[in-house]
């Protein structure tokens, strides 16, 4: 028996900009699916659809290939008859109940002494043992995220839906969680589909991305494949392209793989990969800030293929990143660095730099 | 002080009050998660009683338990008598007085614990009601405390519908306010006095209670 997710559905569902159709179809293996998009975007209700906690307008939900959705069939198996383990983005724990009774509540159907054994065991498999006795409200942050966790997996879920469940944690208590995660589903072949808006957790878990854009799939597949390679506009702002350029294929090398590219926002030409276009074709560019280099000096005997001189227009400071705003030209770039890098090379507004841009930093998309 | 009425009085609101845990618990999770349309038209008929005069509502009542109302004839043909100018007439009378101080509170308490967790428990295997039974009544402790305080303060009160359901029987009929207004009109202050200051006290115990436990119900702590 397969222990696939089919979801192919369909509902208009409101948002703060207004409100979105969500229409998906996408199938789910057994392992990780990453589902991935801004706030508002519709994962939730899409997860709440599969979940039977809201119903969609149309469409077809199945999960080991039984039927749970079908409006043809007009089927809508209630969400308690689901058995899919569903952890919610403010976990949802049961406030009047200990830790050890939060993770027995879905064993209702066991004897007191399997409820028990079971529930314990899931318990020292999250190292929460300990906190068996205490209620949510006097337990951490961390140690919540666990005990809602556990309280999904022991029932044995067909699927499970996890709504961006790391997002309240530091990154040591992240990737130890993803790791008991991670062999629970060694054992427990089932899909999961986990939310998240972060943009590093699609790296760090993915086996295989979904991203949601407005309520539609912009794109799928695997995460250096989405997230590297994005062939639309949505996708770039999503994975974080901070520059984002039309423009006008010039020139094709084919025998160097790359081609020449003029953005429309003024002279500046790059030298880019080569994509199937033709010459006077339109496109758009894509450069992550972070690929971009800035140096005070006109470089010489550099790899790269494109070197830009311009003048430094603004500095901001970030955290511990530094974006700097470069105007090459009438072409602004934003470029990270940092802060070593702005107090080193002694950057400020004025000052006349060239930005250093390699072929492949370049991200093409069709417009 | 007229013990005899105290007593009765104590008995009906005790009666009233236990008996719209039972009748008011269905009506509040109806109202709470009911997605008819037309249902605010139900929860303006339960409101009623707050703002109705009493007397309108105990002719009402009156007129509905009389031996001219199909519910009247019935309650004759199965005792032998009418049921007003009865206990058990104050009874009915009282119930429908004291609903929305019930039914409000629950659905209150009921409303307001987080969707999330009902879709939690859902997800987890419970039905509605298994769930309304596990999750929904352990959280609304307080709301339910209140709806049976309020609807006991409520009902030891009433003057109006007793008058017009009840008459004013002594040891059938006659409660505490009935009786405090019987020792003013004959000009007997000092013990209209004590009556009046025992049911002051025991409204304020009840209150207190209602105000104390909604306070500690925020308090997320070891007690159950």
């Amino acid at each position: 028996m397969s222990a696939d997710l089919e979801v192919r559905i369909r509902k208009r569902f409101p948002n703060p900009e207004g409100s979105f159709n969500l229409n998906v179809h996408f199938r789910a293996l057994a392992g990780f699916t990453i589902v991935f998009g801004a706030s508002g975007a519709g994962k939730t209700t899409l997860l709440d659809c599969i979940a039977g906690l809201s119903d969609p307008d149309e469409g077809r939900i199945a999960v080991g290939g039984e039927d749970l959705y079908d409006s043809e069939e007009k089927r809508n198996v209630a969400a308690w008859k689901r058995r899919i383990g569903y952890v919610h983005q403010d976990l949802a724990l049961f406030p009047h109940l200990t830790a050890e009774e939060n993770v027995a509540y879905g064993l209702r159907a066991l004897s007191a002494d399997e409820r028990r054994t079971r529930s314990r065991d899931m318990l020292q498999a999250f190292r929460i043992d300990h906190l068996r006795d205490r209620r949510p409200a006097q337990i951490s942050g961390g140690e919540r995220q666990r005990v809602a966790l556990a309280r999904a997996l022991v029932t044995q879920p067909r699927a499970l839906l996890l709504d961006e469940p790391l997002a309240a944690l530091d990154r040591p208590t992240k990737s130890l969680l993803v790791g008991d995660l991670r062999q629970w589903n060694q054992h427990h072949r089932v899909p999961i589909l986990f939310v998240t808006h972060n943009g590093e957790e699609v790296f760090a878990l993915g086996d295989e991305v979904i991203m949601l854009d407005a309520g539609r799939i912009v794109a799928q597949g695997q995460p250096h494949e989405v997230m590297h390679a994005p062939r639309l506009e949505t996708v770039a702002h999503l994975s974080g392209f901070e520059n984002i350029f039309d423009a006008t294929v010039l020139a094709l090398h084919e025998d160097r793989g790359t081609m020449t590219c003029r953005l429309e926002t003024g002279e500046v030409e790059l030298e880019t990969p080569l994509v199937r276009a033709e010459v006077g074709s339109r496109l758009r560019v894509g450069v992550r800030g972070g690929d971009l280099l800035l140096a005070t000096e006109q470089p010489h005997g550099l790899s790269a293929r494109n070197i830009l001189p311009g003048t430094i227009r603004r500095l901001a400071q970030r955290d511990v990143i530094v974006s700097a705003l470069v105007d090459c030209g009438g072409t602004e770039f934003e470029v990270h660095l940092t802060l070593a890098a702005r107090d080193a090379l002694e950057l400020g507004p004025g000052k006349s730099v060239w930005v250093v841009v390699k072929t492949h930093s370049c991200h093409l998309m069709g417009t | 002080m007229n013990w005899e009425a105290f007593w009765l009085t104590v008995r009906l609101a005790g009666l009233v009050s236990t008996l719209l845990i039972a009748i008011g618990i269905p009506i509040a999770y109806w109202l709470t998660y009911s997605r008819w349309r037309w249902k605010f038209l139900i929860e303006a008929a339960v409101a009623l009683p707050i703002v109705l005069p009493p007397t309108v509502l105990g002719f009402y009542v009156l007129v509905a338990l009389g031996s001219r109302s199909p519910l009247g004839r019935w309650w004759e043909s199965l005792t032998g008598h009418t049921l007003a100018f009865t206990f058990e007439g104050l009874v009915i009378g009282s119930l429908l007085y004291s609903l929305p101080f019930a039914v409000q509170p629950f659905a209150a308490s009921f409303g307001a614990v987080e969707p999330s967790l009902l879709g939690a428990s859902a997800s987890l295997g419970h039905s509605p009601l298994q769930t309304f039974h596990r999750i929904v009544l352990p959280l609304s402790k307080a709301g339910l405390v209140t709806g049976f305080a309020l609807s006991f303060a409520h009902t030891l009160g009433e003057f109006g519908v007793v008058l017009m359901v009840g008459g004013n029987i002594p040891g059938v009929t006659r409660t505490i306010s009935i009786d405090i207004y019987d020792q003013v009109q004959t000009a007997n202050y000092s013990s209209a006095n004590q009556t009046a200051l025992v049911l002051l006290l025991i409204s304020f115990a009840v209150l207190s209670v209602v105000y104390g436990v909604n306070r500690r119900a925020w308090v997320v702590g070891p007690w159950r």
